[in-house]
């Protein structure tokens, strides 16, 4: 298993390697930038390899990856592994709140929405699913903006934070909501706060459509197994039968299916971040591709697929561990 | 069963059979009010890119009147105009044909090869079916959007270099349905018949085992449209994908972004052109699954 | 018999709703049950798993169930609602089924699920839980309880599966049991000895039972009484011991049909269906 790990994360690189390298554009070009020295272009050209056989330069790339060197941005002038830390917990905050409101709100509806099959519950479940992987996130997004924010004041507007209230706190893990918690600093916390729940939400309802729909087709298909009938015989309630034996079944593929949606929302998160503004790991590749830095392109898809492998691998792990079958396996 | 199919006599040819086959189906998805609204709303995509002249009354999407900039929607301009004064309602209809191509091209791509390297690594076995699930779960494990970023980056803007990094993350699933079908139907007896008739490999391959998993694909694909036009849509949003001036519907509303406290019809309209098609396809799917699978409903 | 039957049936129909016509799957059955054994026989198809199930109250739509008479130990049962047959189950009324492979929760212990039957039918005496089912896995002849007790139902054979699953229809002491083609899915050699269990059960405790199977064979040296369907109906009630006497031609195909060690056959006879049994 650590095998296929380690196998699709190198395939990862030889994907980013290989875009990096037979781009159309001249690869020294993109680093040192249009008005280097001939000096600073043969250095630099040298120094990335270009003098050698292309799997050695994919060797070279693997090593300086594996130790952390993604090179430098053209666009900020730091090396590109500073930034993309400086923009992940952002984006992180993100995934993690709208997969927690997936959690927790999708997985009861779909319970009850397979339970009550083709009752009202049922399709009101079903209709909010259907709306809600069939709209095309920038859009609502920018609705919601119009709406909760210029119509309505409800909700803070684009970016993370008001402009007053940057740089109050002490960056500990780069989540403001945490790191404003840690100091007491509510005023802080709470204007994060009003930045983050519309996106955070825009996500979620993504993330619970999603999530809803596989948790309902699960408990369908658990509720007409024998061993449900076989808890009615013993005299267990319906709703017992549902929670008590269906659901602990229900729960091993949904651990797949969650890690799933945590990976997608990772990266679905570039075009919500685009939208508000979202000073995160999408906004920061989608600004590196328009100044065409590709340093920071490549090392970003790298972060971002790795992170989306490993989520997916975590899930699969855990999936062994839940289901009692494949323990011993 | 309907009552007809047990008054008829049986059919007399593989066609025939087919045929009968195919109207059945037709009509058990007909049935199902939202598939008929779903295929209904594929249909008018299809014709709005094929007649897009036509049901545009031949407005030209590109021509500007910078008189006319930022109307809303009235009897001269159905949906209002952009910002270049561009007819918005002409736009949508011409970027029909631009979402339409791109959902096209990208099925075009992913379900041969999905359906060849699933099936061939499900029919083979062994170390041909390792290799080939490796490869394929190795691209199924990459971020699509983001991978259609870098491609972007790297080739450049436009509908083509969408469309192949779009395609590239998107053939992995297709691959593994034909996989796991391919495995469950060369262990039937059906099979065994026929590679003691003494067919080839390629034989058995393409004329026996690929039509059988068929269905599933098409189901598969169909569901799948809709997150494709999603995710072109969103290139284009992005500034990716088609370029200006051609119409395309994500890139209409990132273009609207600017002006949607006031104007919020040159954004919310082509959005709303969107939802629509995308809604289609999933009921569609939806509809398709349940009538060639309906124990997954 | 001096005390009522526990089951008193009249008229039983058990009708599935379906896009083009309705299926009937069962029609017209009636039978009364005291303390002893009717086996009911039938094929595939032929109704006998629905009637069963319909004694549980466990069909659920779109199939409906009609009886002129439906009552156990006195008590209509198509009276009751959701918690009165929750009080039922399990308790006074219980059913074994077919597969322990299907029919166990995968998920959950063995032990768990024994316990469970005793827990939903006695709150607040948890701590005895533990010791009746152990008791109970003793009771089906299990040799090492404590082990299976915290076993998952995938770790066991199908003799011993089926074993735990009688343990844990029966552990609520209930008046009546339904098995549903309990040895159907087992290895021969295995199926005597969980019939035996089963015996020996049935017969400690005085307990009515409904066996029900499509091996006559069993059926009529396991059981007082037989009831043989077909299509939904039944067409012949006679005494096991008095199967030779059968007069229904179905019931008469069926016997001669079952080969035999003693008196082989060149040919193995096949049921003819006459359609005039599906009037």
């Amino acid at each position: 298993m650590a095998a296929s790990l380690l196998a699709t994360i190198l395939g990862l690189t030889a994907v980013t390697f290989s875009i990096g390298r037979f781009i159309p554009v001249d690869p020294v070009l993109a680093i040192v930038g249009d008005h280097a020295g001939k000096s600073t272009y043969d250095r630099v050209r040298l120094e990335i390899g270009l003098d050698r056989s292309v799997p050695e330069q994919y060797f070279l790339y693997l090593k300086k990856v594996l130790s952390g060197d993604f090179g430098h941005s053209v666009m900020t002038s730091n090396p590109v592994i500073q930034d993309l830390a400086h923009f992940f917990p952002a984006t992180l905050e993100l995934a993690t709140i709208a997969t927690l409101i997936g959690v927790f709100a999708g997985v009861p509806a779909g319970v009850a929405a397979g339970a009550l099959k083709g009752r009202w519950p049922d399709h009101v479940v079903r209709f909010l699913g259907l709306f809600g992987y069939s709209m095309p996130i920038f859009w609502l997004g920018l609705v919601g903006l119009w709406l909760f924010y210029a119509k309505l004041g409800w909700v803070g507007g684009p970016g993370r934070i008001d402009v007053g209230f940057e740089d109050l706190v002490t960056t500990r893990t780069g989540l403001l909501l945490v790191d404003s918690a840690i100091e007491g600093n509510w005023d802080v916390f709470s204007n994060a706060l009003g930045h983050l729940v519309l996106p955070a939400a825009l996500l979620g309802y993504i993330s619970l459509a999603y999530i809803a729909r596989m948790t309902r087709s699960f408990i369908i298909e658990q509720l007409g197994q024998e061993y449900v009938v076989a808890a009615r015989v013993k005299g267990c309630s319906f709703w017992g039968a549902v929670w008590r034996h269906a659901f602990p079944n229900v729960l091993v593929p949904l651990i797949t299916v969650i890690g799933l949606s945590y990976a997608s929302l990772l990266e679905g998160a570039v075009l919500t971040e685009t939208v508000f503004a979202w000073p995160g790991l999408g906004l920061y590749i989608t600004r590196s591709l328009f100044n065409a830095d590709m340093n920071a392109v490549l090392g970003g898809t790298l972060v971002v697929g790795a992170v989306f492998i490993g989520i997916n691998a975590i899930s699969d792990f855990l999936y062994r561990i839940v289901d009692p079958r494949l323990r011993e396996a | 069963m309907s009552a007809v199919a047990k008054s008829d006599s049986a059919p007399r040819s593989q066609a025939e059979a087919r045929v009968r086959g195919f109207a059945r189906a037709a009509a058990r998805l007909l049935e199902n009010p939202l598939a008929a609204a779903g295929l209904a709303v594929v249909l008018a995509l299809v014709a709005m890119a094929v007649f897009a002249d036509t049901v545009s009354f031949h407005i030209p999407p590109n021509a500007q009147d910078l008189n006319a900039r930022l109307l809303a929607p009235g009897a001269a301009h159905w949906f209002g105009t952009d910002d270049l004064g561009r007819d918005i309602y002409a736009r949508v209809v011409h970027g029909a044909r631009v979402t339409l191509s791109i959902v096209a091209l990208v099925a075009a791509i992913v379900a041969p090869i999905g359906l060849a390297v699933g099936a061939s690594a499900g029919y083979f076995g062994g170390i041909v079916d390792v290799v080939l699930m490796r490869i394929t779960d190795i691209f199924l494990a990459f971020p699509r959007l983001v991978l259609a970023l870098a491609f972007a980056a790297a080739l450049g803007p436009g509908i083509e270099n969408a469309v192949i990094a779009i395609a590239l993350t998107a053939w992995p699933p297709y691959a593994r349905i034909a996989r796991a079908e391919t495995v469950t139907i060369a262990k039937s007896d059906y099979v065994a018949a026929v590679v003691l008739q003494g067919a080839a490999a390629s034989r058995i391959l393409f004329r026996h085992i690929v039509p059988l998993c068929l269905s599933s694909v098409i189901v598969r694909l169909t569901l799948d449209m809709a997150g494709i036009i999603l995710t072109a849509a969103g290139l284009g949003f992005l500034g990716l994908g088609a370029q200006p001036p051609t119409a395309e519907w994500g890139a209409m509303v990132a273009a609207g972004r600017d002006v949607v406290l006031e104007q919020w019809w040159v954004a919310t309209i082509p959005g709303l052109a969107i939802f629509i098609v995308s809604l289609g396809f999933n009921l569609l799917g939806d509809g398709l699954r349940d009538v060639f699978d309906p124990r997954a409903s | 018999m001096s005390e009522p039957p526990l089951f008193e049936v009249e008229g039983l129909d058990v009708v599935y709703a379906g896009r083009d016509e309705a299926t009937h799957a069962v029609r017209d059955v009636s039978f009364s049950l005291g303390r002893e054994r009717l086996g009911i026989v039938g094929e595939s198809g032929s109704g006998k798993s629905t009637t069963g199930r319909a004694l549980l109250g466990l069909i659920a739509s779109p199939g409906i169930v009609t009886a002129r008479r439906l009552t156990f130990q006195g008590e209509d049962l198509r009276a009751l609602d959701d918690r009165g047959w929750q009080a039922m189950r399990g308790r006074r009324l219980s059913m074994v089924m077919q597969d322990p492979k299907y029919s166990l929760n995968p998920v959950k212990r063995i032990g768990e699920q024994i316990m469970e039957t005793f827990r939903l039918h006695n709150p607040g005496a948890s701590r005895e839980a533990k010791g009746r089912a152990l008791a109970m896995l003793e009771a089906v002849r299990i040799r090492d309880p404590e082990a299976v007790f915290h076993r998952y139902p995938h770790q066991l054979s199908g003799g011993m599966g089926q074993r735990a699953m009688i343990a844990m229809m029966l552990i609520g002491e209930p008046d009546v049991l339904v098995a549903d083609e309990p040895t159907s899915a087992l290895d021969v050699t295995v199926q005597n000895e969980v019939l035996r269990i089963l015996d020996d059960l049935v017969s400690a405790r005085g307990m009515g039972l409904i066996f029900i199977s499509h091996n006559l064979t069993i059926v009529s040296s396991f059981c007082d009484r037989v009831l043989v369907m077909y299509a939904g109906r039944v067409v012949e009630t006679l005494d096991a011991k008095a199967l030779d006497q059968a007069r229904h031609p179905y019931t008469r195909a069926l016997l001669a049909a079952a080969p035999s060690l003693d008196a082989p056959k060149a040919e193995l006879s096949v049921v003819t269906r006459d359609p005039a049994w599906l009037a």
